[in-house]
């Protein structure tokens, strides 16, 4: 065990979790990745491309190396971070991306072969033969790319969403963050502090400085504190904000219980959709490294990541407490590290650092003007290279920490668009101005590194919010921290023969980039698809300056005019189940219910989702065995008693105001303002382009009152568009209107003894055929006082009625109707049943009116009124749409036994069927009781001419071909008699 | 994305179906000679700016108002959103 003093862990909780098979222990407080530090375990994955051991190089969200296989079966996440994954009793965890034992991968193989790996490789290896890509290069390539394996298995937990709002939401709690939330929080304004990590603190945590000569925890715990009890504040941990959205809104995942074996009865994960008057982006920084040859070694890490595990999780970054440390840097903070290492008591080997004049800042060897140029240890490092004056030496060494200095993460300020800046005082980019409005960035996010300056970043932050949102602010003291400056070298790689990494997830070495710029690819973007540089989980956060500054060595410009590096979110991988927020299987759009839903259910019947309701399909009863069974006794049921469908679902708009007749006239085809009061038209409405787009009826219950209907499916749609054609069009129109689709539960009540059962219902209304003759309307009550209304319509073809009341009435009426029409054969049916009567009739319905189809297609062209304008009529008659000669027909099979299949194409018989001879398709087929066949719909060439002759349909999809006669879409009662008797 | 309703203040625009631009208010005269070019314009041509666009959106989980939202479309910015029935009598009466 390689642990050191001191340290954010309690000692007195210890955890048991498993790495490979093998059992470890760790304590609370632990990451994966300092658990299996401590208990001397560098070696923890296989690089992507080359597969060579690999150990964690980071102590943050920005690890490209150290990703595993979390927990197992259902919830198995592959390309988990070990360094953010909190440890937990009982954890698992798998290495991946090798076959055969982790420390003896099969596929290391693939690194011999690194010279036919280079940039590119992929665009130029798998190009030839063509024949090889389906069958060779794709199976190999797809079961060698990739990490780790998913489960395959349905994701058990549950995720939620949630709306914050705050005046200041402050993104990072370290030295900046904390002090912008004690500023902004005692001014009184909403707060909403948020940080990646389980513990505020930011690298507070990880290093020894002190503030007001105290320990820095002190301070951090004082500021909780306080903030902590202010009521307007809220703090939240393990929330990662990962995008900056319009106006102020910020997308964060809360890893609510990811720290927990599992979730229990609680969500995994939590999205918040967050808004913010304004936003401190106190995101920190990233250490940044420096490529050098084999720089790639397990115990190689970056020096700022080596103070996180030894002042924070009290762990030495060697195996042995006999190894020695190295340091690299360019800088004076790297520097730091071996100062604290040695301070808990770790053998520190020296500081190699390239500048000549590099500062001793402690009681160690210094290397100054020296380079590490090599190192050696295949599973871990073993010894490094130090050139200097060009003499090179090997030192044994069992860690080595490099610094390149750091990077503000400006990730969030560049989301909209906004250009980050180069700053040449600290060598790095800094927020531009022109990111997303609102977001002031702070502390070493905004090039603010020391301590000191961090807080008072922080502090003016608050400041200038305050400020905007008109606050007034109470001063903050500070506490007296570090301030050193920032003093680095703008030392990038150390040049030489071997391989130097620059992005370990994707295998990009320096020779990578330069063979990128030796084939042109030199803008950033091209050098990034070319080379895979800052692709995949970690998405270059170590990488992409340093890729940046080798192709600017290259091109010999600066590294601004080579280019910039640019953000979309997210900040860091969200996993799918949490985007979705909880709403998967029923819960994926809520369901709605139709009036009569709980008696339908009492009936045992069946339902199907029709848009977002739920409708009886049909009523099975005891003794059918099969759906059709029930269905063709619906339909027989219907044609010579009475039946009952809930039609509730089809849209009700109510139609008000002088004008009401004259707006109509101008959203439908046909003529509505004509229509007499008392009276039901049908009406077809086209898009503007000259499509048929909805049809319904609409009747006239007043002078200034109408009630039309819609599709179930564009009933949302129709009534916009009719809101759209009143408010942007026509304004001056005197009229009013509402979707009264919900208020009005409406029963079909359709067969030749519908109008016998209704007489027992209505109040005072004369029913005979020469009161209430077809298409007539009325407004009544019924059942001794039930306001009602009745329409005579068929979509049947039989005598029928819709009958409307106050839809909490709807469940009562079917019950009183059911009871009342035992004599008459009454029978309950469902959308199967009425879709088979509509097709027996001919009547149109969604499948026809597919948003392709015309009024000329659908028989009605001659409904299209000349005498006034309307949507879409001009549209309707230009040439390409009027000439179009597909008819809606009938179709009959030839074989009384054979199917008819809808979605089948039409043939003449004979042809050749391509897409030349095609000559239309069937829209709808059902098996008609009524004719004791198949039949169907469809549009036809010339169909209204051609009825009589055999065609051919086929559907090539299942191999079937069948013999149709064309006949009249009217399959049952073509004169009508049977709706208007 | 946040729309300042004229009436209700600032709105998410998920309580908003957007259709697209305004100029779909414009629909021609349909007793002009040419009325069928005219149609086809309104119906197909649209202009698509890298910029300012007054563009509209249906308030249809709200009060059912349709607007004109001004909408820089590369920085998203809204610089204002009007009722589209004011508008268009406005104009109506100006002619």
């Amino acid at each position: 065990m390689s642990r050191l003093q001191g340290g954010h862990i309690d000692r007195n909780a210890p955890l048991n979790f498993s790495f490979n098979g093998q059992c470890y222990q760790g304590y609370q407080g632990d990451t994966l990745a300092s658990a299996l530090l401590a208990n001397d375990v560098q070696l923890m994955g296989r690089s992507f491309k080359y597969h060579r051991p690999r150990g964690v190089f980071s102590a943050g969200s920005e690890e490209p190396n150290a990703m595993v296989e979390l927990r197992s079966g259902a919830r198995k996440e592959p390309n988990t971070r070990v360094t953010v994954t909190e440890l937990f009793e009982g954890l698992e965890a798998q290495s991946q991306n090798h076959i055969g034992p982790l420390n003896r991968d099969l596929l290391a193989v693939n690194d011999l072969f690194a010279p036919f790996f280079a940039a590119g490789f992929y665009y130029k290896t798998f190009m030839w033969p063509r024949a090889f890509w389906e069958k060779l290069y794709e199976p190999v390539i797809r079961s060698a790319a990739g990490l780790g394996r998913l489960s395959m298995e349905a994701d058990p937990d549950s995720y939620d969403r949630g709306f914050l709002h705050c005046d200041v939401l402050i993104i990072g709690g370290g030295a900046a963050g904390l002090a912008a939330a004690l500023t902004a929080a005692r001014a009184g304004a909403q707060v909403l502090l948020a940080d990646e990590d389980f513990q505020f603190g930011g690298r507070l945590s990880s290093e020894s400085h002190t503030l007001d000569g105290a320990s820095a925890s002190e301070w951090v715990g004082q500021t909780l504190a306080e903030l902590d009890a202010l009521p307007n504040v809220k703090l939240m941990t393990r929330t990662t904000v990962f995008g900056a959205y319009d106006h102020g809104v910020f997308g964060a995942v809360e890893r609510v219980s990811d720290h927990l074996a599992t979730p229990g009865e609680g969500v995994r994960q939590t999205l918040w959709r967050i808004t913010a008057k304004r936003t401190v982006l106190a995101a920190g920084a990233t250490e940044r490294h420096i490529p050098f040859a084999n720089n790639d070694r397990p115990g190689i890490m970056l020096a700022g990541a080596m103070r996180s595990y030894a002042n924070r999780w009290a762990v030495s970054p060697t195996r042995s407490d006999a190894d020695a440390v190295a340091i690299f840097a360019n800088n004076d903070d790297g520097h730091l590290t071996a100062l604290d290492l040695m301070a808990k008591g770790v053998n520190v080997l020296g500081v190699i650092d390239p500048r000549e004049d590099a500062p001793r800042l402690g009681n160690y060897d210094l290397f100054a003007g020296g380079v590490v140029s090599g190192t050696k240890g295949r599973l871990g490092l073993k010894s490094i290279q130090i050139t200097k004056n060009g003499q090179s030496q090997w030192h044994d060494c069992g860690a080595l920490g490099v610094s390149g200095g750091w990077n503000p993460n400006i990730h969030l300020s560049s989301h909209h668009r906004g250009r980050p800046v180069w700053d040449e005082s600290i060598l790095a980019f800094v927020p531009g101005k022109d990111g997303p409005a609102g977001l002031i960035p702070a502390g070493a996010a905004n090039g603010q590194g020391s301590t000191a300056a961090a807080l008072a970043g922080g502090k003016a932050a608050a400041q200038e919010a305050l400020g905007d949102l008109g606050l007034a602010i109470r001063d903050v003291v500070l506490p007296e921290a570090e301030d050193a400056e920032i003093a680095q070298a703008a030392f990038w790689h150390v040049p030489g023969k071997g391989r130097a990494w620059v992005d370990f997830q994707n295998d990009v070495t320096v020779k990578d980039i330069d063979l990128a710029h030796k084939e042109n690819m030199r803008p950033v973007e091209h050098l990034k698809r070319w080379t895979t540089l800052g692709m995949a989980t970690d998405q270059g956060k170590t990488a992409n300056i340093s890729a940046l500054a080798v192709m600017a060595e290259l091109t010999e410009k600066s590294i601004p005019e080579t280019g910039t590096t640019m953000f979309r979110p997210p900040y860091t991988g969200v996993s799918l189940g949490v985007l979705g927020g909880g709403d998967t299987g029923s819960n994926f759009r809520p369901r709605r219910l139709t009036p009569t839903h709980h008696w339908a259910a009492g009936l045992g019947a069946e339902f199907v989702e029709v848009g977002p309701w739920m409708r009886a399909q049909y009523f099975p009863k005891d003794g059918e065995s099969h759906w059709r069974e029930t269905v063709d006794r619906e339909v027989l049921a219907v044609r010579s008693g009475v039946g009952l469908c809930d039609v509730t679902t089809l849209g009700k708009v109510d139609v008000q105001g002088a004008d009401a007749g004259e707006f109509l006239n101008r959203l439908y085809a046909n003529m509505i303002a004509t229509l007499p009061v008392g009276k039901v038209r049908y009406g077809l409405m086209l898009r503007e382009d000259g499509h048929a787009y909805d049809d319904g009826t609409c009747a006239r219950l007043a002078e200034d009152h109408y009630v039309v209907t819609t599709t179930t499916a564009n009933a949302g749609p129709v009534y916009r568009n009719m809101e759209f054609a009143h408010q942007c069009l026509w304004p001056e129109l005197d009229v009013q209107m509402i979707s009264t689709t919900d208020a009005w539960a409406q029963v079909a009540v359709a067969g030749p003894n519908s109008r016998a059962l209704l007489e027992r219902i209505v109040d005072d209304l004369d029913l005979s055929n020469e009161a209430f003759p077809f298409m007539g309307c009325a407004e009544l009550t019924i059942c001794g006082g039930l306001r009602a209304r009745l329409f005579r319509i068929s979509f049947s073809g039989e005598l029928a009625y819709e009958l409307a009341v106050p839809a909490r009435y709807g469940h009562a009426l079917m019950q009183r109707l059911m009871d009342l029409g035992q004599d008459l054969g009454v029978t309950p049916y469902g959308t199967e049943t009425l879709g088979v009567l509509r097709i027996e009739k001919g009547h149109a319905a969604g499948a026809e009116l597919n948003g392709q189809t015309t009024p000329t297609m659908l028989g009605m062209d001659r409904m299209v009124s000349k005498k006034k304008d309307s949507i879409g009529a001009i549209m309707s008659r230009r040439e390409g749409l009027s000439e179009n000669t597909r008819r809606l027909i009938g179709l009959k099979p030839v074989d009384p036994d054979a199917p008819v299949v809808a979605g089948s194409h039409l043939f003449a018989k004979g042809a050749a069927q391509d897409t030349h001879s095609d000559q239309g398709w069937i829209t709808s087929a059902c098996f008609s009781p009524h004719l004791g066949c198949h039949i169907g719909l469809g549009y036809l060439e010339n169909g209204d001419t051609r009825l009589g002759e055999i065609i051919t349909a086929a559907n090539p999809l299942e191999g079937q071909e069948m013999q149709l006669e064309v006949v009249s879409a009217h399959f049952v009662d073509p004169e009508g008699g049977r709706l208007r008797d | 994305m946040l729309i300042p309703h004229p009436l209700l203040g600032l709105r998410d625009a998920q309580e908003f179906t957007y259709l697209g631009d305004a100029s779909l208010m414009d629909r021609p005269d349909p007793t002009l000679d040419n009325a069928e070019t005219a149609f086809c314009d309104y119906v197909f041509m649209r202009d698509n700016p890298a910029g300012v666009h007054r563009e509209l959106w249906f308030h249809e989980q709200g009060d059912r108002s349709w607007l004109v939202v001004t909408r820089n479309t590369i920085t998203h910015e809204i610089l204002g959103a009007e009722l589209a029935k004011d508008l268009k009598l406005n104009r109506k009466d100006a002619q």
